[in-house]
């Protein structure tokens, strides 16, 4: 008896470790988070020791307290505060604006092919092309003002969403929309409550990952003739050598993409809750 | 005489491939459905059968040959014609009671109408208790019910089946079959259901098209002459029943014969 049992006990604890990495398969979100939290720690605890022992120079890598000492000063300053919200404030409006007008032409473009044939080259040929390479033409178009960097990060996020769209568009099954059509709608009716609806996730997806790209190219729009914003401060101190502030920057500007990036995955959670089936 | 509920005539239907080779996938093929009558078509894969019913759903065009339903030529789908897929084709984001009343939307009837008519599918399917699932909670043989009472709850004349039960096991497949003699008989249509498994055309049919291999046309027609209601248990043993099968077997066998006769160069193109 108590071998039998001894022998189950240890099936189960050894299928319980081997189920950590099962493929594909589930683990408890518990250690799936704490996975992720450890690891911030060891590169935390990695800048300490490397900084701490000197290592490598401050110059090139200033220690976690230089950072925050940085932090406390701009707080108290209110540059923080001002470049944050000047930065959000072009990524919010040239992301918008961007997905405004990428959502109805992706959406022509992933259903009619007269217009997928129309732009898809141009805009193929327009998406490799790099955001930076478009400062010098941007200033000239729209000045130095807040409208040139809103200008670039519609560049650099608009004709990639544009294409991500039409995919999202097209990925709906054609079954799901010949069944549809045998129901009687009319095209408005099935692009409107079948293809559109069928596409949402995946759209909404697209903005998350939009966004986050509109964030990369923050220092881009802001490299020329800005007076605030977080890719403004980077710039100015590369010059002055002040590496903390640089990483201070850096850490502002992955920590904000971050909690755009959450905001959308935890509102496609709350609005597509039939992906995994629960009401 | 009243017009049957489906007629094709002459019907041919060609498709460019990439090389810009034509496919002939379905040939003068001419074929009636009365109301009330449940017929099939067998043939080999790739004959043409998936073709076919699209057509008459009003997804393909013909190059030649007219279709019409309940004597109306069809030019488009519409809600004179239910089709059920092979694939899964529920909406992902609905229910299963919205998914049957989703097919409602353009029927002139009112709101406790319809939620009357959705209510008595979803009894007739055997799916109660499961009114507020998502497709992704049903089995596949749950959703091929779904997938039925969708076709059937605005009242289409015909019923269009292309290899409704093809992916579902063995088992599941049997009482899909019963249930939808059983369906059938609250709710006797015209019924076209295509299908590569012999056994389950001689099951379901009042009559069989065979089609021949590529290019598709009709062979054979036979009549199955057995008595309603169809148990299955008690049928599947039956000598009547046995001898249609080996019948239609050796029919579908020549054509598979045939086919290996195609040079291997000619099958590739
Ligand atoms: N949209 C299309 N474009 C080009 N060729 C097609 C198209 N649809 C079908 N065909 C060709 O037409 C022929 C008949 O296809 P169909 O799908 O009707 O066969 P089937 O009898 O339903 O086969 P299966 O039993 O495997 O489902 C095949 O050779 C197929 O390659
Ligand atoms: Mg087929």
């Amino acid at each position: 008896m108590d071998q039998i049992l001894s022998v189950k006990e240890k099936e189960s604890s050894e299928s319980a470790s081997y189920r950590l990495l099962d493929l594909r398969s589930d683990i408890p979100s518990r250690i799936y988070w704490s996975a992720g939290g450890l690891f911030f720690i060891f590169i935390f605890i990695l800048w300490l020791f490397l900084t701490s022992l000197k290592i490598v120079s401050p110059l090139f890598l200033p220690g976690p307290e230089a950072v925050w000492d940085e932090f406390l000063r701009q707080l108290h300053e209110g540059i923080l505060l001002q470049d944050a919200s000047a930065s959000l404030y072009r990524i919010m409006l040239g992301w918008i604006i961007s997905t405004i007008i990428a959502v109805p032409i992706g959406i022509l473009m992933g259903n009619f092919k007269l217009f997928e044939g129309m732009l898809e080259p141009f805009i193929d040929l327009i998406r490799y092309m790099p955001a930076v390479a478009f400062v010098p033409l941007t200033i000239l178009w729209a000045g130095v003002g807040n409208s040139q960097k809103i200008l670039i990060l519609f560049i650099g996020t608009f004709f990639q969403e544009v294409l991500m769209i039409m995919d999202n568009v097209k990925s709906v099954p054609r079954e799901l929309i010949e069944v549809s059509s045998t129901f009687g709608l009319s095209r408005f009716e099935i692009l409107r409550d079948v293809i559109l609806r069928y596409a949402m996730p995946g759209i909404w997806d697209t903005f998350r990952i939009t966004l986050g790209w509109a964030w990369t190219y923050l220092v881009v729009a802001e490299l020329v003739a800005a007076s605030s914003g977080l890719g403004y401060r980077i710039m100015k101190a590369q010059r002055f050598l002040q590496t903390e502030s640089i990483i201070l920057g850096i850490l502002m500007i992955g920590l904000m993409g971050l909690i755009t990036d959450m905001i959308f995955k935890f509102t496609y959670r709350k609005l597509f809750r039939w992906l995994d089936g629960k009401g | 005489m009243d017009s049957p509920a489906l007629e094709i005539s002459q019907l041919s239907i060609k498709f460019k491939s990439n090389n810009q080779k034509e496919i002939t996938a379905v040939e003068n093929v001419s074929l009636n459905i009365n109301s009330n009558e449940f017929v099939s078509i067998i043939g080999p894969s790739g004959c043409g059968k998936s073709t076919l019913l699209r057509a008459a759903a009003g997804l393909e065009r013909p190059q030649f040959g007219k279709i019409r339903v309940d004597g109306h030529i069809v030019t488009h789908p519409g809600a004179d014609r239910g089709m059920v897929f092979q694939t899964y084709t529920l909406f992902p984001w609905l229910t299963t009671y919205e998914n049957i009343l989703f097919s409602l939307k353009k029927s002139p009837l009112s709101t406790p109408e319809k939620e009357a008519l959705v209510n008595h599918y979803i009894q007739m399917i055997g799916l109660e208790g499961f009114e507020n699932a998502y497709p992704n909670q049903l089995s596949g043989g749950m959703r091929q019910r779904v997938a039925i009472a969708r076709a059937l709850v605005y009242q289409p004349k015909i019923l269009l089946m292309d290899e409704p039960f093809g992916a579902l096991d063995a088992q599941t497949r049997m009482s899909m079959q019963e249930l939808l003699l059983d369906v059938w008989d609250q709710q006797r249509l015209a019924v076209l259901f295509v299908t590569h498994d012999v056994e389950e055309a001689v099951i379901l049919s009042d009559r069989i098209y065979v089609m021949s291999n590529r290019p598709g046309r009709i062979k054979t027609m036979i009549d199955v002459e057995l008595p309603r209601p169809r148990g299955l248990i008690d049928l599947e043993s039956s000598p009547a029943f046995l001898s249609y099968k080996r019948n239609l077997l050796d029919l579908i066998r020549q054509e598979s014969n045939f086919y290996q006769k195609i040079p291997l160069s000619e099958k590739i193109a």
